[in-house]
């Protein structure tokens, strides 16, 4: 293959035409970008590459991982943290399928990251080679592009489309192939100045008839609520969303990734909806006559049951993604469009309304359906308690990094996220394994910031070879195992669901202090609430990753929770 | 349209890079999309090909797949030719088992639906049939009476008249 067609040097920026190895080209495309920390493990394909990073060691930090996945979800945690791109990088076969399960995790969540695997050299391509997989044929259905490089001279040009495409309109996970030979060989070819791709221009700006549209909707409206999603935070439109609310007094309830975009104890705010939303979330949207959805794809988990869900409410929804549009709702006023250039533009027609009866029967459900209230416990630590402690001594600053499980959700409900890009989950996928690896890359994102992995004894056991990770490099993520000795989410489905059969919901764990110690981090275990207090403060103050298991009730539930395939009107509160 | 009702022809124009098919079959099956033919060939720009695709499917689930598509990286443009002015066609070739007293009947029957014998045998005749998939069927359905031993059809494929709008059912990702 040569370069493609019609491209030449000629449409090239005027960078010096000294030669490049591929693996330089590589580096200098994460340099470009703005990554400063990249996450991977080498491997024989990859070598070469490695031997690039080795020259750029002092303006690229290379973080060894120990299991690739822990690269992928490393990698997510920066994105997210920093709005930038992140990189994980891998060698071929064995290594770049244990990236697979992080690719899906980000196409999921719209998070934006560059995986870079080895591939067997060229002429091997095909002959079932030592560590050949087929891994751009996997990548596929999960990535929102993917490229195998067979000529050096396309390098510049496809890394700097995968930056771009990761970062840009609906962000997601972009996968580049490069064999052995190609990273070691040289290319006078360098990236063009801008990306063009025909078949990719993310709208901006929300049509305006649309947005005029969409104004008359919700100030005709009495009783309309926002739903802010994940795309509030991609979109950088905080600041659009609280003035949106605070101009029309609409209320806002927020997706799980939505969590924090809004200030939770803004007296507009109504917390989180869906399965384990408040109860009063889910109540409103019962009777809300407009749903306003911004940058949400009305996930089943938030949405549950449709008909019962805004029944006759007519639908404002702005997304980037033309798909989501009437992909479960029926839309009455659907806008494609960059979230804060759109609410810009929807901002100054929108009217200052009354709507104090509207708040105040919300209210009232708050008021009559304390959904975080934490019920007294003699005789056990409930989990609640722990995310709550994490609250109050961290003054709600720290970045919190939630597993998947019971554990998520009580991160999620306990905890008041004041801001964007303050609370972490993989709520699309739900791999469990997430939070220890995405808190070591949103920690590296911005080292000033306090960091907890909030986590399930079952979760923290599918990545816990991290721990190595965070004693060799340092990195201070503090660690809080909320250690039910169950699949908590498990037993609790099994509990409701399967008239208490348990099955494969009871974790015989080892000692994790005891763990922690062994990898040289600092490790605390306890059961008594006064400890658990006093862990989390030292944690807080403490100078280095800390690992706290905290034995916590066995069997708490989550609640509420709105039994799948059901809706609001059979929500299960907690019945303490 | 000469399709039945629940069968929708999309037009693609796509890049023309290794993979790109492979990327839009893992869509369609990924999606649970139907796709009863896909036909692809070069365009009339060097560097794109050309898809057309029938998608069965109600009218709501044929526009997500649009959308879908249209996410593609390597798809540049989708066109929904359904109820829209468009010439379809499709090539088909058919072996028939016939016996040499019977040639004459099968010629005939060819003749009418404006089909051509391209290739006859001592025990054998080869049908070449171009048109609306529909004309297809039906003198499929006409020559049952003869033993068919090999179908081989293209796909349906499909052009816009002039006279249609501007480009219909355009997303952009
Ligand atoms: C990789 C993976 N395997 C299985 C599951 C299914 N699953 C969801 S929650 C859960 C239990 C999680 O247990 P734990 O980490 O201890 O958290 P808890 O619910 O107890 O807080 C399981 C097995 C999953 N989400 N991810
Ligand atoms: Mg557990």
């Amino acid at each position: 293959m040569s370069a493609i067609n019609g491209r030449s040097s000629n449409g090239s920026t005027a960078a010096p035409k000294t030669p490049r190895t591929g693996g330089e080209v590589v580096c200098d495309a994460m340099l470009a970008a703005g990554v400063d920390v990249i996450f991977g493990m080498p491997g024989g394909a990859s070598l070469p590459f490695y031997d690039s990073l080795y020259m750029y060691q002092d303006r690229i930090r290379h973080v060894l991982i120990r299991h690739e996945q822990a690269a992928g979800f490393a990698a997510n945690g920066y994105a997210r943290a920093t709005g930038k791109v992140g990189v994980a990088t891998s060698t071929s076969g064995p290594g770049a399928t244990n990236l697979v399960t992080c690719m899906a995790n980000d196409i999921m969540d719209s998070v934006g990251v560059v995986y870079i695997t080895g591939q067997v050299a060229r002429p091997a391509i095909g002959s079932d080679a030592f560590q050949e997989a087929d891994v751009t044929g996997i990548s596929i259905p999960i990535t929102k592009h993917s490229y195998l490089v067979m000529d050096v001279d396309d390098l510049p040009r496809v890394m700097s489309e995968a930056f771009h495409l990761a970062s840009t309109g609906r962000p997601g996970p972009v996968h580049v192939d490069i064999p052995k030979d190609v990273f070691l060989e040289t290319t006078t070819e360098t990236a063009p100045d801008q990306v063009n791709l025909r078949g990719y221009r993310p709208s901006k700006v929300g049509n305006a008839r649309m947005v005029r549209k969409a104004a008359e909707v919700i100030n005709a409206s009495e009783r309309p609520i926002i739903m802010a999603g994940h795309g509030i935070d991609i979109s950088g439109a905080a600041e659009e969303l609280l003035q949106l609310a605070t101009r029309g007094n609409i209320p806002v309830v927020s997706t799980l990734h939505g969590v924090g975009t809004f200030p939770e104890t803004h007296p507009l705010s109504f917390g989180m909806l869906g399965m384990h939303g408040l109860a009063y979330a889910n109540f409103s949207m019962r009777q809300t006559d407009c749903i306003i959805g911004l940058g949400t794809r009305f996930d089943d988990r938030a949405v549950g049951k449709e008909d019962e869900f805004g029944p006759g409410a007519k639908v404002v929804h702005i997304d980037i993604d033309p798909a989501e549009i009437g992909k479960v709702l029926e839309t009455d006023v659907p806008i494609v469009g960059d979230l804060k250039l759109t609410l810009q533009k929807l901002l100054p027609l929108i009217e200052d309304r009354d709507r104090t009866s509207w708040l105040d029967q919300m209210n009232g459900w708050r008021r009559d359906h304390p959904s975080l209230k934490i019920p007294d416990s003699p005789d056990s630590v409930l989990p609640q308690e722990v995310v709550r402690a994490i609250y109050d001594i961290s003054g709600g600053e720290a970045r919190v990094i939630a597993d998947v499980g019971q554990n998520q959700m009580w991160a999620a409900q306990h905890y008041w996220y004041e801001r964007p890009r303050m609370f972490f989950s993989a709520g699309g996928l739900g791999p469990m394994g997430y939070a220890l690896p995405a808190a070591m890359g949103v920690k590296l994102a911005d080292e000033k910031q306090d960091v907890w992995c909030v986590t399930g004894d079952g979760g923290l056991l599918i990545n816990i070879q991290e721990f190595n990770t965070l004693a060799a490099e340092g990195i201070n993520v503090k660690v809080a195992v909320l250690n039910n000795a169950h699949l908590g989410m498990i037993r609790q489905w099994q509990e409701f669901f399967y008239e208490g059969r348990y099955m494969g919901a009871f974790l015989d764990n080892p000692d994790f202090a005891k763990v922690a110690q062994a990898f040289g981090l600092h490790g605390v275990g306890t059961s008594s609430r006064d400890e658990m207090h006093d862990a989390i403060a030292m944690a807080h103050e403490y100078d280095g990753p800390v690992v706290l298991d905290l034995h916590v009730d066995r069997v708490e539930n989550v609640y509420p929770m709105i039994v799948p395939g059901t809706g609001v009107n059979s929500v299960i509160e907690d019945p303490r | 349209m000469n399709e039945a009702p629940e069968t929708h022809m999309l037009v693609a124009t796509v890049a023309d890079h290794p993979g790109v098919l492979t990327r839009v079959a893992s869509l369609f099956r990924r999606r649970g999309f139907n796709i009863a033919s896909l036909a692809v060939g070069h365009s009339e720009e060097p560097g794109y090909s050309r898809m057309t695709i029938a998608v069965e499917g109600s009218a709501e689930e044929v526009k997500q797949c649009e959308k879908q598509l249209y996410k593609l990286v390597e798809v540049v443009s989708v066109r929904n030719l359904t109820g829209a002015p468009a010439v379809t066609r499709e090539l088909a070739m058919i072996k028939v088992r016939v016996k040499s007293n019977e040639r004459l009947g099968l010629a005939e029957i060819t003749d009418i639906f404006r089909g051509e014998i391209v290739d006859v045998s001592k025990t054998s005749m080869i049908v070449q049939m171009t048109g609306a998939q529909s004309k297809i069927d039906r003198f499929l359905d006409v020559i049952t009476e003869y033993p068919i031993e090999e179908i081989s059809r293209t796909g349906v494929i499909a052009i816009a008249r002039d006279d249609v709008g501007p480009r219909n059912g355009r997303a952009r990702g």
